[in-house]
This record gives structure tokens, C-alpha cells and sequence, in this order.
């Protein structure tokens, strides 16, 4: 099981790899859309890595409720716990 | 005293003899596609990785883009359509549930009485197509089989809406399979995951278009009410795109994979990797999951050609081949996958 911290960096690579952002850029209050400016084909593939890095199941109809990093990092610690 | 039933001797192996394409003359460019929808060439390009499509004009059907890329793989097998033993037509755009658009092929090509039938497996009707030709010609039922993936899918769209719509183009694209002294068509990996039925699918059912068209029939303002609900009346194309996205690259990535190993390869054996032309994200990111060697030409066609559904594979072969003829003789990973949902992979040697 992994901190909100660390589900936060593990988060930040995974962004990273798929789009290039810089890991700091990638925050608790920043929304993946607007802030991040990340589109929905990637915010798929960025949910997939971070199922397999977490080890959780991150179902389709849930992404859409995923605007924030923040929410991210909550729904994965949960799913986790 | 018994009678001794006879059955035909099984054939060990099958190879695509040649391959013909059929791409319709109307370019639908991405700025055509904005005056349509809110979005920009680079929204398009970035998203989808479609320049172009290739859509029919009115007088063009189905069987006219199915007969031109069968002539041509004929041609180029050497075969002469008397000698086809079945034709197949994998299409869900033919504009008739009945007869079928084999059928109308086969007298149009010559081959009648051959048997014709088509099938409806979407973008992965032309893969269901080389595995049936392939068990068809391999089990001595028939020596020669044309596999044609045909559709015309502009007529199922609405340019105004934007799951799916801009992302299509019309064509045909056909194989001939035939016996071969080596092995040439390694085993099909096929497949459906009906629990995703609506994922990609019609707005509605011929039905409920029926019901409107009896009760305007009926009614004395008939016409001016199927004039004015046409455009909703008709069913289009919908897609549900992060579902479909997600399993097109992960679930697919693992059908790809099986079908390597039941071929008995890797990737580094592959010379091509021919996917449905759906999105060149997908693409890139199949191409990704499977860790293809550079060496490996990947099919691209849908830049120019858009997404034409069952006919995309053949069609992304086609020019493949053209463009890079060395390829002939090759390895190369063939899979569609789409509405169904439904899925079908196979290696098969180029032609």
C-alpha cells in the first residue's frame, strides 16, 4: 500500500511518460483537462498505467469523475485500502 | 451392406495469393469535417491521425467498391473467378439485409454458382472473413476463397456528431486465399465480448424507423413528417471512444501477443504489423504494448483513408505492399477488432 505522496509521484511519472509534462507540474489541485491540458485518449492510457502501478481496478464509467490530480491520488489510496 | 461416406481430403496449408483495394474518389478533408463539427485540422490530426478519408459518391455502392478490389485480387492471384469455391463479403454497410452483397459479387464476377454468403463482424469482418477462407480451403470444401472486407459507411453517419462520424471513409479492400505447399496463414485468434454490445452501435433499430414510416403512411400529413424527422430517423454510428480506446489497446494487445505465440513467432519475426486502421493512437499504442522492433513496417494507411471498417485491413495491406514490395513474402500481424464487440488476428505471409 502506497502514501498519498507516494501514489502522487507515481502519478507524476506516469503523466510524464505519456505526455511529457514536467513530474512537479503535476499537483493535487491541478485538473487533468485544464491544467494539464491532457485529452481523453491519454487520461486512458494514463488510467491503465496507473491500474497496473497501483493495483487497482479503475472501472470506465469512474474516469469521468477523476478531474483533479487530487481525485486521482483519493480514488486510487481508497481502492488500495 | 454399408455404404462408405466420402469425405475430402484435408489440406495442410493456405496462403493469400493477392490482395486488391478499391478507394472511392470524393476526399473528405479535416476542414470539410469542421464545417461540420466544432474542431480543427491539428484537434483532428492530434486525436485521430486522419488527414483524409476516401467517401463514395451517391452512385457508388457497396458491390461496386467489393467488385473493383476483387478484380484486382484476382488478377494478382492469377485465379479466375470460375475457380473461386466460396465468396465472402464482410460489410455492414450493404443497404439490403437481404440478398446478400456475396451474392450480387459472385454473378457480377462470374463465380456464381460458388457459394456466397457475408458476415457481419464489423472492423473485424475481414479477419473472421481469412479465417473462415482459410478452415474453408484447408478442410478440401473449396480450393479457392475471395475474402472481401467492402463497406460504405458514409451512408451510416452523421457529420454532426463527434464520436465516430469524421473518423470514416468508404472502400473495399479483398484477398484470394488458396492452397500453398508452405504454411502461410497461421491460426486465427478470434473472438466477441457481447457484454460490450452498445458500445459501438446504430442509434436505433430498422424497426423503430419502420413504425415511424407506417404511421406517417397512414396519417394525411405523412410526407411532410418523414420529411421533417429524416435526418433522426435514420439510424448512424455511435461510439462510446475511451471504452473502445481502452480495450482496443489493452485487450487487444493480448490477442495480438497470443496470436504470436499460437504462430509460433515473435515480434521480431514480423515484417508488418497490419492493424485495423481505427485511430493512429490506437496504433501507436498497440504498436507500443507489443514492443515492435523498428525493423517492423507498421500500416498507416488510415491518414489518408480514415477508418473504413472491415475494409481497412486489406486496404492498409494493399498499400503497404505498394509502397514497400520487399514486404511480399514477409510475416505480417493482421487484426481487426470493433462492433460487437468482436475481435479476429492472424499471421499471415504477405502476398
Amino acid at each position: 500500500m502506497a502514501s498519498n505522496e507516494e501514489i502522487l509521484s507515481g502519478l507524476a511519472e506516469i503523466v510524464n511518460e505519456e505526455t511529457g509534462l514536467a513530474p512537479e507540474a503535476v499537483e493535487l489541485d491541478k485538473s487533468f483537462t485544464d491544467d494539464l491540458d491532457i485529452d481523453s485518449i491519454s487520461m486512458m492510457t494514463i488510467v491503465v498505467n496507473a491500474e497496473e502501478k497501483f493495483d487497482v481496478k479503475i472501472p470506465d464509467e469512474e474516469i469521468k469523475n477523476l478531474k483533479t490530480v487530487g481525485d486521482a491520488v483519493s480514488f486510487i489510496a481508497a481502492a488500495q485500502a | 451392406m454399408t455404404a462408405v461416406l466420402a469425405q475430402k481430403p484435408l489440406r495442410e496449408h493456405t496462403r493469400i495469393l493477392g490482395v486488391g483495394a478499391s478507394r472511392p474518389g470524393v476526399i473528405v478533408t479535416n476542414e470539410d469535417v469542421c464545417q461540420w463539427i466544432d474542431s480543427s485540422d491539428e484537434w483532428i490530426r492530434q486525436r485521430t491521425g486522419i488527414v483524409t478519408r476516401h467517401r463514395a459518391d451517391a452512385a457508388t455502392s457497396v458491390v461496386d467498391m467489393a467488385e473493383e478490389a476483387a478484380r484486382e485480387a484476382l488478377s494478382r492471384a492469377g485465379i479466375e473467378a470460375s475457380q473461386l469455391g466460396a465468396v465472402i463479403v464482410a460489410t455492414v454497410t450493404s443497404p439490403y439485409a437481404t440478398p446478400s452483397a456475396a451474392a450480387d459479387l459472385a454473378g457480377r464476377l462470374g463465380a456464381s454458382p460458388a457459394p456466397a454468403f457475408d458476415i457481419s463482424a464489423a472492423c473485424a469482418g475481414y479477419c473472421y472473413g481469412v479465417a473462415q477462407g482459410d478452415a474453408l480451403v484447408r478442410s478440401g470444401v473449396a480450393d479457392y476463397v475471395l475474402v472481401v472486407g467492402a463497406e460504405k459507411l458514409s451512408d451510416y453517419i452523421d457529420n454532426h456528431e463527434r464520436t465516430i462520424s469524421f473518423l470514416l471513409g468508404d472502400g473495399a479492400g479483398a484477398v484470394v486465399i488458396g492452397p500453398s505447399e508452405t504454411a502461410g496463414i497461421g491460426p486465427s485468434v478470434w473472438g466477441s465480448d457481447g457484454t460490450k454490445w452498445g458500445t459501438i452501435s446504430m442509434t436505433h433499430s430498422l424497426l423503430d424507423l419502420r413504425d415511424v414510416a407506417l404511421q406517417a403512411e397512414e396519417a394525411p400529413t405523412g410526407e411532410a413528417l418523414v420529411a421533417g424527422t429524416e435526418a433522426k430517423l435514420w439510424p448512424t454510428l455511435r461510439q462510446d471512444g475511451q471504452t473502445v480506446f481502452r480495450w482496443a489497446v489493452w485487450e487487444m494487445a493480448k490477442v495480438a501477443k497470443r496470436t504470436l505465440e499460437e504462430a509460433g513467432i515473435t515480434a521480431d519475426d514480423l515484417s508488418a504489423f497490419i492493424p485495423h486502421q481505427a485511430n493512429m493512437r490506437i496504433i501507436d499504442e498497440l504498436a507500443k504494448q507489443l514492443k515492435l522492433p523498428g525493423t517492423v513496417a507498421i500500416a498507416r494507411d488510415i491518414a489518408d483513408a480514415g477508418n473504413t471498417s472491415s475494409a481497412s485491413v486489406p486496404l492498409a495491406m494493399h498499400r503497404l505492399l505498394t509502397e514497400q514490395p520487399e514486404l511480399s513474402g514477409g510475416l505480417a500481424l493482421q487484426i481487426g477488432f470493433g462492433a460487437g464487440l468482436v475481435f479476429g488476428a492472424q499471421v499471415v505471409v504477405l502476398p
